[in-house]
């Protein structure tokens, strides 16, 4: 096919990613939620999600993380294709709702799901204290998840989330409802994680957290409106703050 | 094992969950007594007004348990009115004349029959040798109705109960969230659904044990099987229940719409569950639901002592739609998650 002089191979640069989304496109029922949405988060990176609720974070996370199919592109975790099994064990999630046991203690949570990630007895025992020192609830161990306030079970989903020690991590709003000493706390834990190679994804509908993530997209209606790094964000919109660029990008889409 | 870590859980949640322990064990066993009492209480015998008629045909009466009071026959007809008297005879000519209180279909179909053959004349059968003698192949003479519905009941209410714990309980785990955020570790789908049917049959063989104890041992159900056979039924009876209730679960969106599977699926259960003639036509319908099985087996090994070998069909086709159901379930977690 190549009809004139070999030139050079060109150096393929390999850039792997932990997570890729390509040109994904979802919808609940025939209406669409997620239109041609593009996301690359390489490891170290914590990847800020930023928008309104119901513009269609939970939904793409939740591809991530392999509960749902796209209905168009492809999600890819670890190089591999989504939804995969084998690599669920690679991703902490932590869902929108504190997903708890009502009835059990916090460790019996702990050690449920532990199980279910195939933790053996001796890394259960050594993680538990760790990740519950991490969101501040080593005391409340063996108190039943019930009596815990709002704060308290959105920390221990956290919790439940760094337990197996992923390389990938997929937080749905993780910081609402928590204070703000704490918070700093647990944006502090995820640069320590990210730092030592994990991935991780936060979506957040709070503006000025955008500022902590390495890299950050806006959404909204389903679609990704700008995406880069904080600087940039604000620099392409002539912005002050995150909300003003918000609005300078949003502006742009027609709602319909 | 993550079928194992399903199953611990439940019984964990279970153990902080008393009220539901408890209306898993005991409230089958506050209904199978009621039902006890109301099946076997002793009839109280009914009154019947006699206006003319020979001591003979009193004594007669009497022997059946009747309580005859003598009357005028105005005097008999108010009482008939007034309801003291389920029916009055008048005996005029040889011949019976019976007024009777048709709106206790229940009762008056007993008393009618008596007064009908009671003899005028001295009652026969004073000769013991000339007494027919019966033979009883299945059951004896003493059996009570309760004896006769007793262990399709229990299996009946085993079922209910199960179906309504373990479906409600499933609900829970989707509503709460929890279902999906199970979903988004590595275990697959089926795992979750044999968790579920582990960590509640460690639940329904204690419930089966109790139950069964308790009617036979307790209330004195007519038993002449083997009582290990009667679990074995009854462990079937709560697994089948468990696997649909869990599969029909996922077909609710709330509570509500999972206690309306009651009237829809428990209910009509009852009545194919062969305690009730049916038309011929309805019968085959029988032959797919789980309850037909059950009070089929249990009736065979308490009723007519029959062995392994006498319930195998139950027992196999009750085993058999459960792991249908199972099968089900999984698949209908696909709704929740693709892979």
């Amino acid at each position: 096919m190549q009809r004139e002089k070999a030139a050079p191979a060109p150096v393929e640069v390999v850039l792997t990613f932990c997570i890729e989304v390509d040109n994904v496109d979802f919808s609940y029922d025939l209406r669409p939620v997620l239109k041609n949405n593009c996301i690359q988060v390489p490891a170290g990176c914590i990847y800020g999600i930023l928008g309104p609720s119901g513009c269609g974070k939970t939904t793409l996370v939740k591809l991530m993380a392999g509960i749902l199919r796209p209905a168009a592109g492809g999600v890819k975790v670890l190089g591999q294709k989504m939804p995969a099994l084998n690599i669920m064990n690679n991703i902490g999630y932590m869902a929108q709702s504190d997903a708890l046991y009502s009835l059990l203690s916090a460790r019996e949570n702990l050690e449920f799901f532990g199980a279910v990630y195939g933790l053996d007895k001796k890394r259960l025992k050594q993680r538990i204290p760790e990740v519950m020192a991490v969101v501040d609830l080593a005391d409340e161990l063996d108190k039943p998840v019930q009596n815990f306030s709002g704060g308290m079970k959105r920390r221990l989903s956290l919790a439940i989330a760094l337990l197996h020690s992923p390389p990938v991590l997929i937080l749905d709003e993780p910081t609402v409802g928590i204070d703000p000493l704490l918070r700093r706390n647990i944006w502090a834990k995820l640069f320590e994680l990210a730092a030592a190679g994990a991935a991780i994804v936060v979506t957040t509908h709070v503006m000025d957290e955008a500022a902590h993530c390495h890299r950050l997209a806006m959404m909204r209606g389903g679609m990704l409106i700008a995406s880069g790094t904080y600087d940039e964000i604000l620099k392409g919109a002539h912005a002050a703050d995150v909300e003003a660029a918000f609005l300078y990008y949003g502006g742009g889409v027609d709602e319909s | 094992m993550r079928v194992r870590a399903v199953a611990l859980r439940i019984l964990q949640q279970l153990r902080r969950d008393r009220r539901t322990v408890a209306l898993m064990m005991l409230a089958p066993l506050f209904i199978l007594t009621l039902v006890y009492f109301i099946l076997s209480a002793d009839t109280t015998p009914q009154r019947v007004a006699v206006i003319n008629a020979p001591q003979h045909f009193v004594e007669n009466l009497e022997r059946y348990d009747l309580r005859v009071v003598r009357l005028s026959e105005g005097e008999a007809h108010d009482a008939l009115l007034r309801q003291e008297v389920i029916a009055t005879v008048d005996i005029k000519g040889g011949r019976k004349y019976i007024e009777a209180d048709g709106s206790d279909s229940a009762h008056i179909n007993k008393v009618l029959p008596i007064l009908q053959q009671a003899g005028i004349n001295p009652a026969p059968g004073q000769r013991a040798d000339m007494a027919p003698e019966i033979h009883y192949v299945y059951g004896s003479p003493d059996l009570s109705t309760f004896d006769n519905f007793g262990a399709a009941l229990i299996g009946i209410i085993i079922f209910f109960f199960v179906f309504l714990v373990a479906g409600i309980s499933f609900l829970e785990e989707r509503i709460s969230g929890t279902l999906e955020r199970v979903l988004s570790t590595p275990i697959k789908r089926w795992e979750i659904v044999a968790g579920y049917v582990l960590g509640f049959g460690v639940v329904t063989v204690a419930q089966s044990a109790l139950i069964s104890f308790y009617c036979v041992y307790v209330l004195g159900v007519l038993m002449v099987g083997s009582f290990g056979l009667v679990l074995v039924m009854t462990l079937l009876a709560a697994l089948s229940a468990l696997a649909l209730g869990i599969l029909l679960s996922t077909t609710a969106n709330s509570q509500f719409q999972f206690i309306q599977f009651i009237p829809l699926v428990i209910v009509p259960q009852i009545f194919f569950s062969g305690m009730f003639d049916l038309s011929p036509w309805l019968q085959p319908l029988s032959y797919a639901l789980p309850v037909y099985y059950i009070a089929e087996g249990l009736t065979e090994v308490m009723l007519r002592g029959g062995g392994f070998m006498d319930i195998l069909p139950a027992a196999a086709f009750l085993a058999g739609l459960t792991t249908l159901f199972m099968v089900m379930n999984t698949k209908a977690l696909k709704k929740y998650r693709q892979i």
